[in-house]
């Protein structure tokens, strides 16, 4: 269902676009002589430059599309994430994390954050087993990115998405091998002004195609008798509600889902993102970072608060400009308002009327059709229904590609490519880039003391990571899996690191042994829950099935549990694992302590 | 109020702004502060 044709104006834009990126990667490249500069920028970076590279590698197609597909789906409750994204991702991570893991990276000479963990604690152990694991789980993350650019290409442009997926990741490679952190820094803030403009103008289409601020929101709310049946089952009370609360039972599925994996998996786990963290230790003091909250908080506003609030609001477009459906009523909902529930129906090459098999969408009735099979209504519907036409199941990433090409001009599908190009380069050059650093200097380095070839193995696993990241997105398309995977790998990172990372900056007290059992701690109950508990992803994995007989979750026969996300058992645990060897095991040197601290 | 009758999502849509008004504001007043080079 290709929007548009990819002519060649919009192959000269792109080309032209590739070509700054690379002119910018190539002047990192040139600036970039030390182990600092490839690592660190060189502990110089301008606020401004740190500001969007921080935000556009925190961004990226999964927020937009996935998560954007994600609000359409489930309404507006979303902005509670863009909420944690300014707070705690912006104004918390700078004012009060940021100066103290500067200060603490350039005191101990750390160049990555498992290195900062592991000097911290004086532990070659812990930075290997950080290395470890966010080399072994960043390709997740980074295969949700590709699927977000992957979606929107292949439905705007009517490409092979396995096509996209490769060309995507290729673009990447080649200048994140080769440049280092300056040259991402440099490209991240080119595009991260693309990103902020991109989604600027797509607010405010946003509202005027529906009629502006309170009206648009009107529409929206008046739409909560047309949520699909099995939203409504787990809770969901409208596009401009929030999910019905409490525990115990199936109708409150959805909440958890929302603020369980979305709004805390995501909102808490920015903090211990690795490639996040070492955005603090590329400036010179806490000046830089306090004039980088001013750009940071607005250009997150800009980025998931349009996303979600676009996606949502992109039910309301639908309802009122989307193309008209036709079907028998199976079920009106609302004879005043006209919203019914309609069986759908086509003409067939002899001009007849059939049912189209196992389709029934909620819809605005617009007008009615005399026909020989009776009266049929025409009507229009939701978001979902239109992401989802001629697909075998439901695909909320769809949602906003599917509404760029109905709702905004043709020539904004070229400038959200650009944007939503941006968003992936951003964020996948520094996934990459922490990715390889994670096995060259934090693993294979601290292994064998070989200095001279970690350049070369962070180069080699940053290809290996590529090819696992776009296998895993050729095989894990739809369910929402963008925003899935995405808050797997952050709610990750919370568990296994942020107790070992938050208590190291401002806790004489922790010891090397409270640090690494935390992180066993974390690593080892997400891991557990998401193979035994969580039933979408304990029954994709399989393993489940084998030991209870066929359920989905160990917890199936407990309501709600079996959608809870890991972060809510795991990072206590990890905390709790933290305080209590750390209380029973021998502390660190007071010479090391007075060197962190002093 | 904005045409949201639910208070959370009300509060969700102001605290973000409200936060990136925090945002604004601190960097400001903080803007030639904490030189810990």
């Amino acid at each position: 269902m290709g929007g548009q044709e990819l002519g060649i104006t919009e192959i000269l834009v792109i080309i032209l676009y590739l070509l700054i990126t690379a002119f910018l990667g190539w002047l990192g490249y040139r600036r970039t002589s030390t182990a600092t500069d490839y690592l660190l920028a060189g502990r110089k970076a301008h606020p401004f430059i740190m500001a969007l590279s921080y935000g556009a590698t925190f961004i990226s197609t999964s927020a937009i599309v996935g998560f954007g597909g994600v609000a359409g789906l489930f309404g507006m409750s979303l902005l509670w994430l863009t909420f944690c994204n300014i707070f705690v991702g912006i104004f918390i991570a700078f004012v009060f994390l940021g100066g103290p893991t500067r200060r603490l990276g350039h005191v101990l000479d750390a160049h990555t954050f498992p290195e900062l963990l592991g000097r911290r604690y004086d532990s070659k152990a812990i930075q290997v087993t950080a290395g470890l694991i966010i080399f072994f789980f960043i390709p997740l993350y980074g295969a949700a990115v590709l699927i977000g650019g992957a979606e929107f290409v292949a439905t705007q442009f009517g490409i092979n998405y396995q096509l996209a997926l490769l060309v995507f990741s290729v673009i990447v490679a080649a200048y994140v091998v080769a440049g280092g952190l300056k040259a991402v820094m440099y490209t991240d803030a080119l595009q991260g002004c693309i990103m902020f403009l991109g989604m600027a103008v797509l607010l405010v289409f946003a509202y005027v195609n529906i009629g502006g601020i309170t009206a648009g929101h009107k529409v929206l709310t008046g739409l909560s008798d047309l949520v699909p049946a099995n939203l409504t089952a787990m809770g969901h009370q409208g596009f401009t509600a929030t999910p019905l609360f409490g525990f115990g039972d199936g109708k409150y599925d959805l909440w958890w889902i929302v603020f369980s994996t979305i709004v805390l998996g995501v909102g808490i786990g920015v903090l211990a993102q690795p490639q996040l963290v070492v955005r603090f230790m590329t400036v010179q003091s806490k000046r830089e970072l306090n004039r980088a909250v001013v750009t940071g908080g607005i250009f997150i506003l800009f980025m998931t608060g349009v996303a979600f609030t676009v996606g949502a609001l992109s039910n309301a477009y639908f309802a009122m400009h989307g193309k008209e459906l036709t079907g028998k009523v199976v079920n009106m909902v609302d004879a005043d308002k006209g919203h019914a529930v309609i069986q759908l129906m086509k003409q067939n090459e002899a001009g007849a009327w059939e049912e189209v098999a196992g389709k029934k969408a909620p819809v605005v009735i617009s007008g009615k059709v005399a026909t020989e099979a009776g009266e049929l209504v025409k009507g229009r519907s939701i978001s979902i229904v239109y992401a989802s036409a001629g697909l075998p199941k439901p695909n909320p990433d769809q949602i906003i590609p599917t509404y760029i090409i109905a709702a905004m001009p043709k020539w904004f599908g070229l400038v959200f490519l650009l944007t939503l190009l941006s968003a992936a380069m951003s964020t996948l050059s520094s996934q990459f880039h922490t990715l390889g650093t994670a096995m060259g200097r934090d693993v294979y380095q601290q292994l064998t003391g070989n200095h001279e070839r970690s350049v070369m193995i962070t180069r080699i696993a940053i290809i290996i990571g590529l090819v696992i990241a776009v296998i895993l997105g050729n095989y894990t398309r739809g369910g929402f899996i963008i925003a899935r995977a995405t808050a797997i790998f952050f709610g990750l990172c919370a568990s296994a690191f942020l107790p070992a990372f938050i208590c190291g900056l401002f806790s004489k007290r922790i010891t090397r042994a409270g640090a690494m059992a935390s992180m066993i701690a974390g690593f080892t109950v997400t891991a557990f829950w998401l193979v035994f508990v969580k039933a979408q992803e304990a029954g994709g994995i399989g393993l489940v099935q084998k030991v209870t007989g066929g359920k989905s979750s160990i917890l199936a026969d407990y309501p709600n549990w079996p959608v809870v996300d890991p972060l809510v058992a795991a990072l206590p645990i990890s905390f709790l694992t933290l305080v209590v060897v750390s209380l029973m095991t021998k502390k660190l040197s007071k010479e090391h302590v007075a060197k962190c601290f002093g | 109020m904005l045409g949201i009758e639910d208070k959370y999502v009300l509060l969700a849509y102001l605290l973000c702004v409200g936060s990136t008004v925090l945002c604004v504001v601190y960097g400001i007043i903080n803007w030639n502060r904490g030189d810990d080079s």
